[in-house]
């Protein structure tokens, strides 16, 4: 395998709501910092891969549109996934593998603001069985909280704290809406809204972008494992208490030895799940960004803990696991796990 | 066993509140007041109409804003003949891209106040405006001709200058 | 830059009329649905699929052709009240999701339950209840009802 290095990280503030820039201004504002961070020359990048969503935007061939913030001309070696921005990291680092260009560009970009996120990702769901039901990825994700409860492999209590670790280390980050201080009775005495869910296990949806240049070779933090396993769609068929396809992208990715995690958690009830699929205890720093349970940035989510792992090891961590899920109830997952150099 | 069933119905519908952001709210208010303002590339100094936030081959921020003509010059055109749902001109009409002066990138719109025969290659013509604006670039009716003479185009679509 | 105050907003719908195929194990569900009948499809291992797919979604098998009525009873495994109803939730008032495995299925299956909240637990005893206008759709099963 080829060493990969992060060489240049950037995010755009998570807001409520950024109805002044288009995804075009969004991605070159977040790719002028990445590049920027790298000490890279727009005209030195050998790919560009990013990931989106037009159902997400809310117009058809958006990535096409947002193209205009990375320059294609001369024509650009350039590839899109629709899908979460570590998706597009992951074609990055092996597309870097074939060993004849040196420099990549990922970014991503996401608006909750413009339309339902919720009908969005309807849209994922089986279309002859589940779709046509009308079911919310919140109540899918209630439906796998349940069978958590009923196992004993946690309580409410345990969703609440997820919460308050969240909004506690989300306070001290200045890229968030700063989340609302709260007590765990507190949380615990809302009412259900997809019982036992409560509205705040939901992640704060939010408008954003992020971006990261990787280089073969070089400073920066070394990639020393990326992998990401899928389930089976049909849910009937999934054991939903646990996240096999976690643990597998984990130990592909040879997650050992971690000391900062940054992991993608669209409801509180699902941060048990991973824990225990991804290895996680409690000599481990879990997202010290406060997660995405105080800001989650649909389809830059994922690419954003990659940034904020690369945050980590340029605070002094050593080893930083990223994690970023897709699909209803954690179907499918990613691992990247970053190294010190 | 009774009939089998080989096809469902799956109905989609998402609905959204777009906004228009800061440069095409700009460019939108601009026509309002009967003007039509592009913007200008810091680094390639071309100007785009409709405006683009970002210039597609700079990759920069176009932030100055440059008012352009209300005539320009046909550079490639084609004649709509066939009906299709949710048109808004009857067939024949020509759809046309029209250089603007003082742009450097041609504007998709319509060719009307003649016959679609007469629409041609190096063509001058200009805005007809709705007497009542609205924040839409169907506030311009379509161009007509305005009389001038024709302007030579070259291979690249370019308005020779 | 700054953003003019009166910021432009116009109201945008994404709409699809899409027919989709549904193969011969998907349409014989839901002509078994339309006919007020619930079925399943065994796999190569035996095991029954609900609903049916052409494939072991495990193993990407083909299963066999042998189609296998199951319920009209199963046990919820799996649920959970929505109190306040939404838009695009299939019923208006307050209702539950839940996973029923019906009896004879070797998996369990999505839908809702229309009974009230006290009525359910996991475990719940539900019987399926088919919609009075049926065309062979997945809402012909108008959803499940606990057993008391």
């Amino acid at each position: 395998m080829r060493s990969i290095s992060i060489a240049g990280i950037a995010q755009l503030p998570s807001k409520l709501a950024e109805h002044h820039m288009d995804a075009a201004e969004l991605v070159q504002a977040v790719t002028a910092l990445a590049l920027a961070d790298a000490g890279i020359e727009r005209k030195q990048i050998g790919f560009v891969c990013s990931g989106s969503s037009d159902y997400i935007m809310g117009q058809p061939f958006s990535f096409v549109m947002a193209l205009d913030g990375v320059g294609a001309w001369p024509p650009i070696r350039e590839s899109h996934v629709e899908m979460d921005g570590a998706w597009a990291l992951y074609e990055a680092w092996v597309r870097l593998q074939h060993g004849d260009i040196d420099t990549a560009l990922v970014y991503s970009f996401g608006k909750s603001s413009v339309g339902n996120v919720d009908d969005a990702l309807g849209m994922q769901l089986d279309p002859y069985y589940v779709a046509p039901l009308g079911v919310s990825p919140m109540a899918l994700a209630a439906l796998q909280a349940r069978a958590l409860l009923d196992a004993r492999f946690a309580n409410e209590r345990d969703f609440a704290q997820a919460v308050m670790r969240a909004r506690l280390a989300g306070a001290r980050n200045p890229n968030i809406p700063t989340p609302t201080a709260t007590t765990v009775d507190a949380l615990l005495a809302a009412p259900w809204v997809a019982s036992p869910l409560r509205a705040h296990d939901a992640a704060v949806r939010t408008d954003g972008a992020a971006a990261i240049v990787l280089r073969a070779g070089g400073p920066g933090p070394k990639i020393t494992g990326f992998a990401h396993r899928i389930e089976p769609h049909a849910l009937g068929v999934r054991d939903l208490t646990t996240s096999p396809s976690a643990r597998r992208a984990a130990d592909d990715a040879g997650a050992s030895r971690i000391d900062v995690a940054e992991i993608h958690t669209p409801y509180a009830s699902q941060e048990t799940i991973l824990r225990n699929a991804l290895g996680l205890n409690d000599r481990m720093l879990v997202n010290p960004s406060g997660g995405t349970l105080v800001a989650e940035t649909p389809m830059v989510a994922g690419l954003l803990r990659v940034v904020e792992a690369t945050r980590a090891i340029r605070d002094g961590a050593h080893r930083a696991l990223a994690h970023a899920t897709s699909g209803p109830c954690l179907q499918h997952n990613l691992v990247c796990v970053l190294e010190s150099t | 066993m009774s009939a089998p069933v080989t096809q469902m119905k799956a109905p989609t519908r998402l609905e959204y509140l777009v906004h228009a952001g800061a440069t095409t709210t700009t460019f939108l208010h601009s026509i309002l007041k009967g003007q039509l303002v592009g913007r200008r590339c810091p680094v390639c100094h071309k100007v785009y109409i409709p405006p683009r936030g970002a210039c597609p081959t700079c990759a920069v921020l176009c932030t100055d804003e440059v008012p352009v003509s209300n005539s320009g010059t046909v550079t490639t055109f084609s004649i709509v003949r066939i009906p299709f749902e949710g048109q808004r001109l009857t067939p024949p009409y020509a759809c046309a891209h029209i250089v603007l002066d003082g742009a450097d990138v041609p504007l998709l719109h319509i060719v009307g106040g003649c016959s679609v025969d007469e629409v041609r290659v190096g063509m001058r013509v200009e805005a007809v405006w709705l007497e009542i604006p609205q924040p839409t670039l169907a506030t311009v009716t379509w161009f007509k001709p305005n009389g001038e003479p024709d302007r030579a185009v070259n291979d690249r679509g370019e308005v020779v200058p | 830059m700054s953003l003019p105050t009166d910021d432009l907003v116009s109201p945008f719908t994404l709409e699809y009329t899409y027919k989709r195929s549904t193969g011969p194990v998907i349409g014989r569900f839901l002509a078994g649905l339309r006919d007020g009948q619930l079925l399943g499809v065994r796999t190569l291992t035996g095991d029954v699929l609900v609903p049916p797919t052409e494939y072991e979604p495990t193993t990407g098998d083909a299963v066999t052709d042998e189609f296998v009525e199951v319920g009209p009873e199963g046990t919820v495994s799996t649920w959970t009240w929505i109190s306040n109803p939404g838009p695009k939730d299939p019923v208006s008032v307050p209702f539950a999701w839940a996973m029923v495995h019906l009896d004879g299925a070797s998996t369990p299956m999505l839908h809702v339950v229309l009974s009230p909240e006290a009525s359910l637990k996991t475990g719940a005893r539900v019987r399926a209840k088919f919609a009075e206008t049926r065309v062979g759709h997945i809402r012909d099963l108008a959803g499940f009802e606990v057993v008391t």
